[in-house]
């Protein structure tokens, strides 16, 4: 699965950079984020989107697999 | 959904609460402004002399500490920083240039427009061209590079020195500068702004209340979640000043304002961009100061030595009576050449991928 690495950038480029990714991989990405409402942002959209989206946290970042 | 109705519930209460503080001493149509009150905390510390415009605004206070103490609470207290801190000090500085010229920051906006001024929405129609051009870059690819875990001391300090100051100002208030009359010496007891400024920074950290989020994220990625809290922030006030009798609709004699539209226009134009440039607006990042993001402490920062210049160089001097002079002009137009230049160098110059 393409992997879009948001740490550390932002509000609301890692959600600007999702969008991106999604219209060149539209089944599916996988994020990386490292801020709580980063997760939230990215899974909001996805939901509107039509997207599943599974947030796993480890170490203070979270991995956010996006697919149908 | 759950989102959606804790922005509503906290945009009513803060709608009251803003509106409460103005009935309890503070300047009409300024339960809230980040810009003025640190503004009045740069005139309290003496950094500029306007006698109007200095008092310690404890609101201001309790907002990062607030902030700081629930994101404390909820383990979300995270230091970061690094990403372009210098440029995010010049974009905060610029941002401070426009509310000044407005008179009010984008929380201010909607309280003005609350109390039926309706300068505020021209001011309104320049802070949502402002974003939809910072929108146009943030499409493009701007970045300002990616912030990195920084040591605690770095995350605490600006809440640290917002706890210094608050002891200071109650313990040996002598320090400080107070106005007289004007603007400045028209506030709430103390307790009750700071407990203002407490509440409405738990519940800003919270719901992640931006004011240049809502429209941000409405042009951009057609989500108005972060809507929600602007507009009941709106019809909260708009009932509570209907009912206390603080509606009074229209141009002309409207409390802290200026009567140059074209000026109303592009000082909230480039609070607009520039909120979009730095990731929200002066509120939020009084907020993410407070979660220990030390690059908006820094855009704290700016704002607090902008506002002193704006009056050490008479920039937004006499603005209620006249508008802004040639000066003040000559800086917005010339703050918002340079917010185009970060824009575009950010966007279009890049260095890596």
């Amino acid at each position: 699965m393409t992997e879009v690495d948001a740490r550390g950038l932002s509000c609301p480029i890692p959600v600007v950079e999702t969008k991106k990714a999604l219209k060149a991989h539209p089944e599916g990405v996988c994020v990386l984020v490292d801020a709580k409402v980063c997760v939230e942002n990215v899974s909001r959209f996805a939901a509107a989107m039509g997207y599943n989206a599974k947030a796993t946290e480890a170490n203070g970042e979270w991995k956010i697999e996006i697919s149908k | 959904m759950k989102e959606k109705r804790n922005l509503l519930i906290a945009g009513v209460v803060i709608g009251v609460i803003s509106v409460f503080l103005v009935l309890n001493g503070n300047p009409k149509n300024m339960g809230f402004c980040i810009a003025c009150f640190i503004r009045d905390i740069a005139g309290a510390t003496k950094l500029h002399t306007a006698a109007v415009v200095q008092y310690v605004r404890p609101e201001i206070l309790g907002l990062v500490i607030g902030s700081f103490l629930i994101s404390l609470c909820f383990k979300e207290f995270k230091p970061r920083g690094g990403s372009a801190p210098v440029t995010r000090f010049v974009i905060s500085f610029i941002v401070m240039i426009g509310a000044l010229t407005f008179l009010g920051c984008p929380f201010r906006m909607i309280l003005r427009l609350a109390g039926g001024d309706l300068n505020a929405l021209v001011g309104l129609f320049g802070f949502a061209c402002g974003i939809g051009c910072g929108a146009f870059f943030l499409s493009k690819g701007f970045n300002l590079g990616r912030a990195h875990e920084q040591r605690t001391l770095e995350g605490a300090a600006l809440p640290a020195v917002n706890v210094l100051l608050l002891v200071l100002f109650l313990a040996i208030p002598a320090l400080f500068a107070f106005s007289e009359k004007g603007p400045g010496s028209m506030h709430a007891p103390v307790i009750l702004s700071l407990a203002a400024g407490l509440a409405v920074g738990i519940l800003a950290q919270k719901t992640r209340l931006c004011m240049v989020g809502g429209i941000r994220d409405t042009i951009l990625l057609k989500d108005a979640t972060l809507l929600i809290g602007f507009i009941a922030i709106f019809a909260s006030a708009l009932v509570m000043n209907l009912v206390t009798g603080n509606f009074n609709l229209g141009f002309a004699g409207q409390p802290v304002s200026q009567p140059d539209q074209v000026f109303n226009f592009l000082g909230m134009f480039t609070v607009g961009l520039g909120g979009a440039l730095l990731g929200g607006c002066p509120l939020r990042q009084l907020i993410l100061a407070g979660e220990g993001n030390s690059d908006s402490a820094v855009s704290v920062l700016g704002m607090f030595v902008g506002a002193a210049f704006a009056h050490n160089f008479k920039l937004v001097g006499n603005a209620t009576e006249a508008g802004p002079n040639a000066y003040g002009k000559t800086a917005v137009i010339l703050g918002i050449a340079v917010l185009l230049v970060i824009g575009w160098y950010y966007t279009y110059k890049k260095k890596e991928a």
